[in-house]
């Protein structure tokens, strides 16, 4: 186009430049957008190994420590859960049933229950093991997770079909990554605590579940009877929190004494 | 501007019709994207699954997404075609930077679409992905209008406004509305802002809009140019309240549990966005008919240029 336009004079040019300043200021914001979000990354990485290079507080002696179990519950009628259409993709034949609130005969599943408060300033190891997160069936398996910050999440694909993996967190970095059929596991990890990060498959609409990412090792998820259990802490007063999907947070406090074992149960309504 | 005569091409005006009806295929190929929450099924850009080429497997969200991306690289295609074509058979001068601006809308759209994968749909990208979109396809329509036979073989049959506010100002009006309640039902519907703002201006959309097509007709209706985009504004109008209600009802009071995107509030929100289109480019048709033929308000501020002789 250049030797098109040396003879139209300056009328072009001007307006050649206004359009093209437009476009390099605009692309000027996307990227000032972009690298706004990676600085946030990259502070993350370097402040996470400094918080694993403390050394965990004193040990707890196993002899005095104490456990808090029960029953999550949910009062009132249970709501039929939703069927999911997953026609979408041939490949996907798996429990077609939504599974935002699973109450078999009253007994709440899938709720996070943590110590809230009460640990101070202790910091605890990061456990080697990874917690692992399935897809199979166009489900993921668990659908709440309880994770350690830091901590490995081997993320594997049993589907004959891809699945992109999107944690929307708040507080930490955001990926969206694809996992082809028989791919290998993704290590994936999260240097900040974030209870209830939600996370979506975008292939696959229906896909959702959870990850609770916490500073100790205390917590558990409850299991379809309700159930949950929470061993090793040390004698102290403290503060549990129960936090369901839809249902949202309840809190409760507890004191234990060594060697306790206190149940602490609780109800959920909508 | 008008005065310096183009014969009718009627190739270049087929093509310029085509690459709007495309253009209009590719806006319902986004919405399918954004109703079934398909935006990041393919997760990487200007790749798709790590390849240019290569088609994936087209199930679940990536038949949406993928598709999306094909439509867009064919209209990227027919907009190269005709900026040169334009550039190259063109008398009218501001017609070959039409063509140009078309061409660097759909660039910056193709580089929205992409920023927006690469940063997990935040609300503003999304949201102006979603308002240049609109953009380009008024830019489309306008190209296929101004190379048709009617306008450029026509003498325009020119009236003397008397109204007040002028009747371009109202049509220039209907479409600064239609704007404001493009980018806040997007920046509703990418999740970056409650509903009632859109909802609020709906009215004000309804009002402006009547006001202007009813003075048109009132006044114009001798003048086809202008009747016909007036009716059709008014009657696109009606539709697109309606559908505005039903979105409304499907996605927000019924579906805000829905466990995934539901029939009813993808098609009830793919056809608000489709004839939320439309109803852009059509007030945009009619407010160039209204300068075109009633065209005494506009007349002091048409720039006096000089026009070099290009015919060689
Ligand atoms: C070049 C012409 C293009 C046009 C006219 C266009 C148009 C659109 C439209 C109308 C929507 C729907 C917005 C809404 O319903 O609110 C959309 C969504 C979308 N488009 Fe495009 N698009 C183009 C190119 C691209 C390209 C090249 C990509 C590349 C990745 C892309 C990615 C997307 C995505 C990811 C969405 C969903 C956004 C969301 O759900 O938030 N588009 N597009
Ligand atoms: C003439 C008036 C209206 C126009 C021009 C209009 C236009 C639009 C457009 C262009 C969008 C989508 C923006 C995008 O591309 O992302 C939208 C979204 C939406 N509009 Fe309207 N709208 C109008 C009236 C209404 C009314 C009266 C209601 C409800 C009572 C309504 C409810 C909605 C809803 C719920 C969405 C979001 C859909 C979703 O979440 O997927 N609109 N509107």
């Amino acid at each position: 186009m250049g030797h098109n336009t040396y003879k139209k004079g300056d009328v072009m040019t001007t307006k050649k430049w206004a359009a093209m300043r437009g476009l390099l200021s605009f692309l000027a914001l996307a990227l000032l957008l972009g690298c706004s979000k990676k600085e946030n990354t990259s502070e993350e990485q370097a402040t996470s190994p400094a918080k694993e290079a403390k050394t965990a507080s004193a040990p707890i002696d196993p002899a005095t420590a104490a456990t808090v179990s029960g029953t999550v519950t949910f009062g009132g009628a249970v709501p039929k859960p939703q069927k999911i259409d997953m026609s979408q993709d041939q490949a996907c034949k798996g429990n077609n049933v939504s599974e935002t609130i699973v109450a078999d005969s009253g007994k709440l599943a899938n709720v996070f229950v943590y110590v809230k408060d009460g640990l101070g300033d202790r910091t605890f190891d990061v456990p080697k093991e990874p917690v692992t997160l399935d897809q199979k069936g166009c489900q993921y398996h668990p659908h709440v997770l309880g994770v350690m910050t830091g901590q490995n999440i081997e993320i594997k694909n049993d589907d004959p079909t891809t699945h992109n993996i999107h944690p929307t967190p708040k507080d930490n970095r955001e990926w969206n990554e694809s996992q082809p059929p028989k791919a290998a596991a993704l290590e994936k990890s999260f240097a900040r605590e974030e209870i209830m990060l939600p996370v979506k498959c975008n292939q696959h609409p229906w896909m959702k579940m959870y990850m609770s990412v916490v500073k100790s090792p205390f917590f558990a998820v409850t299991g379809a009877d309700g159930k949950y259990e929470i061993k090793g802490l040390p004698p102290g007063d403290y503060t549990l929190a129960f936090v369901q999907e839809k249902l949202g947070a309840q809190e409760q406090k507890v004191t234990l004494a060594a060697k306790d074992s206190k149940t602490v149960d609780i109800a959920f309504k909508q | 501007m008008k005065s310096l005569s183009t014969p009718y091409n009627s190739a270049h005006h087929k093509f310029a019709v085509f690459t709007a009806c495309s253009t209009f295929v590719l806006i319902i190929a986004g919405a399918l994207v954004t109703s079934n929450d398909a935006g990041l099924s393919v997760p990487d850009w200007p790749t798709s699954f790590g390849s240019i080429y290569k088609i994936p497997h087209l199930v679940g969200g990536v038949k949406f997404e993928h598709t999306h991306r094909m439509i867009a690289q064919f209209v990227g295609l027919l907009t190269i075609i005709i900026a040169i074509w334009t550039w190259r058979t063109e008398r009218r001068r501001w017609m070959k930077y039409l063509g140009i601006a078309a061409l660097g809308t759909v660039i910056a759209q193709g580089i929205l679409g992409g920023l927006t994968v690469l940063f997990y749909l935040p609300p503003p990208i999304s949201s102006a992905h979603a308002a240049l979109a609109q953009t380009f396809f008024c830019i489309a329509v306008c190209i296929a209008l101004f190379t048709g036979p009617r306008w450029v073989e026509e003498v325009p049959r020119v009236e003397a406004d008397a109204g007040k506010p002028s009747l371009i100002t109202l049509t220039l009006l209907s479409i600064f509305v239609l704007y404001v309640q493009l980018i806040v039902g997007a920046m509703f519907r990418h999740h970056g802002m409650s509903w009632w703002p859109h909802v609020v201006n709906a009215p004000m959309v309804a009002v402006v809009l009547t006001w202007t097509s009813i003075r048109a007709l009132f006044l114009y209706s001798r003048i086809e140019a202008i009747r016909r985009p007036a009716v059709i504004m008014l009657a696109l109008l009606i539709a697109q309240l309606c559908l505005g209600f039903l979105a409304f009802v499907t996605r927000v009071a019924w579906g805000h549990d829905a466990v995934q995107p539901e029939l009813p509030m993808v098609i009830s929100t793919v056809a608000h966005v489709a004839v939320g289109a439309l109803l852009l480019a059509t007030a945009v048709v009619l407010a160039i008919q209204v300068w075109r033929h009633v065209p005494i308000a506009f007349e002091e501020s048409i720039p006096v240029r000089s026009r070099d002789p290009v015919t060689a």
